[in-house]
């Protein structure tokens, strides 16, 4: 247990944190879609943090389910080749959210199975062109998507609980909570992945994949299951996205979406549980803690700057830093913890 | 000793480019038997080892393993068949402890599904690899070293967790890249033990290796490698008098002759 006492803490506070700050809607607003960016990064991490392929693609599985979602609670009349109408009626945003994980789950499959294969630069260019080209269907398929002119009316979600009524969650505490709830199933989800032997076989190859397929470990089979949970969870957060804004243009695939996540990873801590959360945070909230300060253009290079100086001081990020530091204060204490353990 | 060979290597040959590394590689391996490939640096002894581990396709000829034919499978097949391998150079997960390291190679062993794991229902199954890793530790000796991380050994214990890595899979044959390089003699005496106590436990065995004295006290028959061809194979008293074997090891010439002479007898 006292492994996850700092993400049970960071729950607390976040959880507390409204009240804090005195649900004030713009502090609000800015953690949510933090929030929701924050568990796209969490998932990313899952593929490069632990099995160490790069997704240079990921805000496509985002946007997927964004659209998805947004679709699927709108609904849609469209006419495909030779004739064939399609109509659907609309269905509740829940429903949206669960067909949003299950499509965005089998396009990670598919990218998945395609690049694996051969791995590395391979995999980046796939996700790279996967996420161009799903971008020009939603900018062009204007039946559908209604191209650059959005999708808009959205329904936010509502939870329906049997003898209790349906809630609608219109206000932003109430998408708060949801966006935290999401992200703390990500997080269980994924800390109990890479505790257990999927996680072991995952940083096996990631460490060295000769001796990972020399002990049985089928390296295709492991990195697409990988990127079957991380593109789902990806999808999971681009469902909350569309239900709370509720507009979406094919803005939301934008690649520099992809780079903020990224940067969130790998300056949180990539391969560790809570460096995406710390990095999702720190990026998301720098931008409101600058607003009054410095233009946008100014704040990048401000990202920039951070970057470089949490690289310098901490070469493997927040997390891995802090833990580092942690451990050499209490040194002696811990190794002879572990030779007890060990002969225990 | 069985007379239907567990491993049979079948007139195997592998080009790279104009380059022959191993021509018409022809010889067996039966059950029970420790048995080294030998020759000089260059020789295709680690070429050969990973076409038998499926890391390379052979340009022809193929292997056999337990009468299975390991033509076109992957390396993590062929692990399942119960053929394992250790590397010559990097034999760990650097980055995580021994212990880990132990539990990575159990991947075989547990049972776990994913689906399972997310649903938190494989207690049990992660406790009894616990065991198992403790277990495997405590045979090669590492026991002591099971909260360290692996990249952070000194060579030799490298060698021991590739070994215990190896031996996660429970194979039924072992293949040894160069185990004892690295290592000061009274560890290569120590490995010597570990060796024939896996032999004892049923693991047939076959070793690359350059100490000759360590090859000669373990193998029951040794096979001589020589520019990718089969130059020699016999047990080590034959194969230490081979006038083919010492040409390959110091060239020909009385000075070569004489010095090769020593060498064997030390």
């Amino acid at each position: 247990m006292t492994r996850h006492l700092p993400a049970l803490a960071l729950l607390a506070a976040l959880a507390a944190l409204p009240f804090g700050i005195g649900q004030d809607p713009y502090l609000l607003n800015a953690l949510i879609t933090t929030g929701i960016v924050t568990i796209a990064a969490m998932s990313l991490n899952l593929l490069l943090g632990f099995t160490g392929q790069l997704s240079l693609g990921h805000i496509a599985f985002f946007g997927i389910g964004a659209y998805v979602s947004a679709l699927t609670s709108l609904g849609f009349d469209v006419e495909l080749v030779g004739g064939l109408r399609v109509v659907h009626e609309p269905w509740p945003p829940v429903a949206g959210f669960l067909l949003a994980v299950l499509a965005t789950a089998s396009c990670g499959y598919l990218v998945g199975r395609l690049s694996f294969r051969v791995r590395g630069a391979y995999f980046v260019i796939v996700t790279i062109s996967f996420a161009e080209v799903v971008r020009l269907v939603a900018l062009n398929w204007v039946e559908l998507t209604q191209g650059p002119l959005a999708l808009t009316g959205i329904p936010p979600f509502s939870l329906g609980l049997p003898g209790l009524g349906t809630t609608v969650l219109r206000t932003k505490l109430q998408n708060y909570y949801l966006v935290l709830v999401v992200g703390t199933v990500c997080y269980a989800l994924i800390a109990r992945l890479v505790a257990s032997r999927f996680g072991r076989a995952m940083r096996g190859l990631k460490e060295n994949e000769s001796l990972a397929l020399s002990v049985g470990i089928d390296a295709t089979r492991t990195l697409t299951v990988a990127a079957v949970i991380s593109a789902a969870m990806a999808g999971a957060a681009g469902s909350l996205y569309a239900h709370y804004l509720r507009i979406i243009d094919p803005d939301v695939f934008l690649f520099s979406t992809t780079v903020t996540m990224v940067i969130m990873v790998v300056g949180g801590g990539k391969g560790t549980l809570l460096g995406p959360i710390v990095g999702g945070l720190l990026f998301g909230l720098l931008p409101v803690a600058l607003r009054p300060v410095m233009v946008p253009e100014a704040q990048w290079m401000v990202f920039g700057l951070v970057l470089i100086a949490i690289q310098f001081a901490m070469p493997r990020g927040i997390v891995p830093g802090l833990a580092r530091l942690v451990a050499r204060r209490r040194a002696p204490a811990a190794a002879s913890r572990v030779i007890v353990e060990v002969r225990s | 000793m069985s007379d239907t060979p567990i491993l049979s290597v079948e007139h195997v040959g592998v080009r790279f480019g104009g380059l022959v590394a191993i021509a018409d590689l022809h010889f067996d391996v039966h059950a029970g038997e420790i048995v080294s490939l030998i020759g000089p640096n260059g020789a295709g002894k680690t070429t050969a080892f990973n076409v038998m581990t499926g890391f390379l396709k052979p340009s022809q000829g193929q292997v056999r393993f337990r009468g299975t034919s390991l033509q076109g499978l992957q390396p993590h097949e062929i692990v399942r068949l119960g053929l394992g391998r250790t590397f010559q150079r990097t034999s760990v997960f650097p980055d995580d402890t021994v212990f880990d390291n132990v539990m990575i190679g159990l991947h075989r062993q547990g049972r776990a599904r994913v689906l399972d794991t997310l649903l938190g229902r494989d207690r049990a199954g992660e406790a009894h690899l616990r065991e198992r890793a403790r277990d495997l530790l405590d045979w090669v000796g590492l026991s002591a070293r099971a909260g360290e991380k692996a990249g952070a050994l000194a060579y030799g214990e490298q060698r021991l967790v590739g070994v215990a890595l190896a031996l996660a899979t429970e194979p039924a044959m072992l293949l040894l890249d160069e185990p004892v390089s690295g290592m000061n003699a009274s560890e290569t005496q120590l490995f010597v033990r570990l060796i024939r106590s896996i032999r004892d436990r049923g693991v047939t065995l076959l070793l690359v290796e350059h100490d000759m004295p360590m090859v000669m006290e373990v193998s029951d028959r040794i096979v001589v490698l020589n520019h990718g061809r089969l130059i020699a194979e016999g047990p080590p008293a034959a194969i230490r008098a081979d006038p083919a074997v010492i040409e390959a090891y110091l060239g020909t010439g009385s000075a070569g002759r004489t010095a090769a002479t020593e060498t064997a007898d030390a």
